[in-house]
């Protein structure tokens, strides 16, 4: 059996049904074609999306502008998928529904000041609250200048939107543009090289692409194998809970090599 | 209306590092030992087991094991002037709560401060005259000596374990240890770390420079260790989950693995979780200490009476306590006079990333304290005459966990998104280093603690407010190590650095350490600290103010040696002095 067809069952299992078999086709890049047969296909994947996970606290519409926006912020290229396939946007809606987007355990009493950068965090809105305003003003910027919501313009034009957001050049109504955009930004990368137990990282898809082998195995021995790259299959929390991984007397994976042809 | 409590011996405001070493040794004499920690108990076992301990965005990003801000924080602003704003969520540190305190996820790079660092002003002034000082520079000497303080740093390295090579045996310079350091009586308790790929080549380029390069002190467990107490604790397997985790093998020094296993078997000792401190109580001619005031998780409050009162909360709240209780004559910077939230200072830490074409590291295996590190360019172990800046740090290379939210470095000049970034974050993730510049902080008139005239905690008390900024000589000192870093990370091969020496002013928000110092300094004179040399409070002589809040300035070193070595000061002279004849300690 091919590596990674392995670890797509694997991964499949580790999430029981919430991979549909389409899941794979989906990731095509959307045809350049005109507005119907776009929006027709964006209605298609927001839909599908929707079964892969229901959201518990997007909207489709907002579903459907992360799933865009973190397509570019990282995209998928001949390294491997990008945030949207590995299923950040996901992430991002159990980040906002838990204690991450209603600020459990920081600090909310007013007065709210803007401040200074060195002061960091001021505003009155919870993270939740940052991205329903921000992707409300976005959107309604796209609308403004093209005449469209942001996940049905180009890639060319989705790309200027961004890049307009993160140099300040465009403004928001209800929040800082650059500050939804870093907001975005941080979690976008947290979603995709976080364990996929919160949604993200699918298919390990992020520790793939650098080699980050996930729980870790004892280093002991390795830690002094000066230059040798240590090539694992990587492990997350849920393959060792499911048993999918085999784990030594501590509960560290033992991990399979990449290149151990007694593991294929 | 408050409860009030059966009368004790001793209380411990806070349950980590400086709180168990205190109750174990008071509570073995036969006292009563209450131990209150606003946090909940947690253990190796269930708390940090594999293998949902090996969670970045849990505990790395989402800081499950630290401190709750909802209830309190404090506030922050740049100076005297500027409106103080509250540190809504974590950033530039991460105090702890919950039993075990900030040690329990803890790197355990475990040093001693030179003799130097307890005789700055002194020093200086003697080798340099006061022009190498800044005007409103405050540092100051301890009022003791890293001699007295030698068989203290001992037993605190041996209760800890600390893994290590000695530099100065009695004096005989060691080869492979640090050359610089004090003279120890003793070798570490344990052998060094191993040495990863990343500390050979920074420790061969930093030899072939001309520098002294030697495995950092380590409470990372090198093989299975008994200490005095006769708790034992496991050999760590490198697995790269220790900075803000726990650690799964009790392989990493901290009250759960080499105190709390004895301590919560004495009878003399209870202890008490989730019950905040919220003042400690004097008697009519505030001269005495009665007991202190704490909120339990039902929200019941209690009055506990006892005859001895050690705050041993953290940095913070042992100076807002005080602050709060009227511990003290409080700062007031514009007179220049008062002593509680005085000198406040922190770290200057710069850093070089290195990224290579041809070499690969590993870095996801590592260590909390796995690091090769020089130690030439610390306090006055060069010649600082025309450099305008006293002070200086360790230049290291660790090989601490690489996980990838955090650690996922770029060359300078790459996108912050799209295919470009994406790109190098896959060519270089295992192909680079980081190198610390970990610089010492003076002390000044400006930087300084008191309380918040606006943001309150959760029982309605005013939250501490910290105003601070670096200065020249903090600016020109990591200039000068930081371009030190990069040459020594040209040396080892890098095709390309990022070079970062502190600059700007300082910000809260990015994570830069958790090694805040001063506010209840230490000193000779009542008039500049606010405890003796035994950190009893000077006004208050049955409360002791221990850890780093003591320092009154930052070394260029982490700083948890040097506050085990106060605690067990601290600790005899409470016990061969204080008990005997409880009062002022001369
Ligand atoms: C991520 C990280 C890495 C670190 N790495 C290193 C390192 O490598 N080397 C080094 O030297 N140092 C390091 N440190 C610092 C080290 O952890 C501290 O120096 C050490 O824990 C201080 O001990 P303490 O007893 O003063 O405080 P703590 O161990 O934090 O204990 C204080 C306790 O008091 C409790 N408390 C506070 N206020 C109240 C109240 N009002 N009522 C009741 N309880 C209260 C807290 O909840 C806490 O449990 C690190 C810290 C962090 C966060
Ligand atoms: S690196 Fe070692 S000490 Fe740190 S958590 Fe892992 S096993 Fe424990």
């Amino acid at each position: 059996m091919s590596e990674s067809r392995r670890n797509f069952l694997k991964s499949a299992a580790a999430l029981g049904a919430a991979i549909p078999a389409g899941a794979a086709a989906q990731s095509k890049p959307a045809p350049q074609a005109d507005h119907e047969k776009q929006h027709a296909q964006h209605m298609r994947t927001a839909t599908a999306a929707a079964q892969q996970r229901p959201y518990m606290f997007l909207s489709q519409t907002e579903a459907a502008f992360l799933d865009a926006a973190v397509s570019h912020l990282i995209p998928k290229d001949e390294l491997g998928p990008g945030a949207k396939e590995a299923g950040v946007t996901s992430f991002i809606d159990q980040q906002l529904f838990g204690g991450y987007g209603t600020m459990a355990r920081k600090y909310t009493q007013g007065p709210w000041p803007e401040g200074t950068p060195q002061q960091g965090y001021q505003s009155p809105l919870t993270p939740a609250a940052v991205y329903r305003a921000g992707i409300r003003d976005a959107n309604n910027h796209c609308r403004k200048t093209y005449g469209k919501s942001f996940d049905a313009l180009s890639r060319a034009q989705q790309d200027e939107v961004l890049k307009g957001l993160d140099g300040g050049k465009i403004e928001l109504e209800q929040v800082r543009a650059q500050f939804f955009f870093n907001m975005l930004l941080a979690n976008t990368v947290e979603g995709f090289f976080a364990d996929p137990v919160y949604g993200g990282n699918r298919d390990k898809a992020g520790w793939k692409l650098v080699g980050f082998p996930g729980v870790a195995a004892v280093y002991t021995t390795f830690i002094e194998k000066h230059g040798v790259p240590y090539r694992a299959q990587p492990v997350s929390i849920s393959d060792i809970t499911q048993k999918i991984a085999q784990v030594d007397e501590h509960g560290h994976a033992i991990h399979v090599m990449l290149d151990d042809k007694a593991g294929v | 209306m408050a409860i009030k409590l059966k009368p004790v011996d001793v209380v411990t405001v806070g349950v980590g590092l400086t709180g168990t070493i205190l109750a174990k040794e008071l509570a073995d004499l036969g006292l009563k030992v209450v131990g209150l920690e606003r946090g909940g108990w947690r253990d190796t076992h269930p708390d940090f087991d594999m293998p949902h301990a090996h969670d970045e965005l849990r505990y790395a990003r989402r800081h499950e094991l630290m401190q709750d801000l909802s209830r309190e924080t404090l506030t922050f602003r740049n100076a005297i002037g500027d409106t103080a704003l509250p540190m809504r969520q974590m950033g530039s540190f991460l105090p702890g709560e919950g039993v075990g305190g900030a040690a329990v996820h803890w790197n355990g790079v475990t040093w001693r401060f030179l003799p130097w660092d307890f005789e700055t002003r002194s020093r200086t002034l003697a080798r340099y005259g006061a022009g190498q000082l800044a005007e409103d520079c405050t540092s100051q000497d301890w009022g003791v000596t890293y001699d007295e303080l030698e068989p203290h740093f001992d037993r605190f390295e041996y209760l800890y374990g600390i893994c290590g090579k000695a530099g100065n045996l009695k004096g005989r310079v060691q080869l492979g240890g640090n050359p610089f350091e004090g003279p120890r009586s003793r070798e570490y308790p344990n052998p060094p770390m191993k040495t990863s790929h990343v500390g050979a080549i920074y420790g061969k380029a930093a030899r072939e420079l001309g520098y002294h390069p030697f495995p950092a002190p380590s409470a990372n467990m090198t093989r299975p260790y008994t200490n005095p107490y006769g708790v034992t604790l496991g050999a760590c397997v490198y697995c790269g989950y220790c900075e803000r985790f726990g650690c799964e093998m009790g392989a990493k020094a901290s009250p759960q693995t080499t105190v709390l296993p004895v301590l919560m078997k004495n009878p003399n000792y209870e202890l008490r979780t989730l019950a905040n401190v919220i003042k400690v109580n004097l008697d009519s001619d505030r001269k005495r200490a009665i007991g202190v005031t704490y909120v339990d998780s039902r929200g019941r409050e209690f009055e506990q009476p006892a005859d001895l009162v050690l705050l041993t909360s953290y940095v913070f709240n042992n100076v807002r306590l005080m602050l709060l209780s009227g511990i003290g004559k409080p700062y007031d910077p514009a007179a220049n006079a008062g002593v509680v939230g005085r000198n406040y200072a922190y770290q200057t830490n710069g850093n070089v990333t290195a990224f290579f074409e041809d070499k690969v590291f590993n870095q996801f295996m590592g260590a909390g304290a796995l690091s090769m590190m020089i130690d030439d360019i610390d306090g006055d172990n060069f010649d600082h005459t025309g450099l305008g800046f006293i002070g200086g740090g360790w230049i290291g290379a660790a090989s601490s966990g690489a996980r990838p939210i955090d650690f996922h470095p770029v060359p300078s000049g790459t996108p912050r998104w799209g295919s470009e970034w994406k790109k190098a974050v896959s060519r270089y993730y295992n192909r680079a280093f980081g190198i610390t510049t970990h610089g010492a902080c003076q002390s000044y008139r400006g930087n300084y603690f008191d309380l918040d005239p606006t943001y309150r905690d959760a029982y309605g008390l005013p939250l501490l407010r910290m105003t601070f900024d670096f200065r020249q000589n903090e600016y020109r000192m990591s200039d000068y190590m930081t371009k030190k870093a990069a040459e020594i990370a040209k040396a080892a091969g890098a095709s390309r650095m990022n070079v970062n020496p502190r600059t700007g002013k300082y910000s809260i928000v990015p994570y830069q350490s958790t090694h805040n110092t001063g506010g209840a300094v230490m000193g000779a004179d009542p008039k500049t600290s606010a405890v003796n040399k035994y950190l009893q409070s000077w006004d208050v002589p049955n409360v002791f103010a221990i850890g780093a809040s003591a320092f009154p300035q930052n070394g260029g070193y982490n700083p948890t040696g040097t506050v085990g070595a106060l605690t067990f000061h601290a600790l005899e002279a409470i016990k061969t002095k204080y008990l005997k004849q409880p009062g002022p300690l001369a």
